[in-house]
């Protein structure tokens, strides 16, 4: 229950993210000194937290998305299989989540 | 009296309209972003490092630039999509309504077009 507001608190938080990809990639094609300007920003702690945040809302769409798939093919509607997910949802996220940001 | 024939009248006014275009490409773009953004997430991590020279040299690639290409439209119709949703279910007030309707869709096709051209520029622009 909890994770269906969830799935589009995340949605639109990444198409705020979005925002955040298309500054970058306009500020990649731009060149070398409109590129860094943007990475020092994402460097900052604010920046940072930003991304830190953002991935956790893609890992949590991606995860919980999948979910949503099976069940628009019919699968998981039991109320055994509907929490078995959830947690494998938040189980994925957690370790998704905190192993990028243990990898960089 | 009016010119309208009854039938022209109540054609339109049901409750589906769109909805079943909408919720097909909803779930086809979901499934495309599957597997573009973690194209995407793992092509960044595999790179040496962020810096301007690493990161335009592989985002001019032939490969990689399409794939963008495809990234970049993909999650532009995807976050169209949703946020329509979300307006259409929580913004009342009909004015209003189609007013955050338009601004969204005006936004995400000026993301879509920046970042497309943003794509192209670095393609075409690399040796």
């Amino acid at each position: 229950m909890t994770l269906s507001i969830l799935h589009r608190v995340t949605g639109v938080a990444l198409s705020v993210g979005l925002i955040v990809l298309t500054i970058w990639l306009v500020a990649l094609s731009t060149g070398a000194a409109a590129y860094e300007q943007i990475t020092a920003l994402m460097q900052s702690i604010v920046g940072r937290l930003l991304l830190a945040g953002f991935s956790f809302a893609f890992f949590f769409h991606l995860c919980n998305g999948v979910r949503h798939l099976f069940w628009d093919v019919g699968k998981g509607f039991e109320m055994r299989q509907a929490n078995a997910s959830a947690w494998s949802v938040v189980l994925a996220t957690s370790v998704l989540t905190l192993g990028l940001w243990l990898a960089l | 009296m009016s010119l309208r024939s009854p039938l022209g009248r109540v054609l339109g006014l049901g409750s589906a309209k769109e909805g079943s275009s909408h919720w097909w490409a909803q779930r086809m773009t979901a499934v495309a972003l599957g597997f573009l953004s973690t194209w995407f997430l793992i092509s960044i991590l595999l790179l040496d490092n962020l810096q301007f020279t690493t990161v335009s040299a592989w985002a001019g690639r032939p490969f990689n630039s399409i794939l963008l290409l495809l990234t970049t439209a993909t999650l532009a119709y995807h976050s169209k999509l949703g946020v329509q949703v979300v307006i259409e279910d929580y913004v009342h007030g009909p004015a209003i309504k189609v007013f955050s309707l338009v601004m969204s869709n005006f936004t995400h096709i000026l993301l879509a077009a920046a970042g497309l051209f943003a794509v192209l520029k670095i393609g075409f622009g690399a040796p």
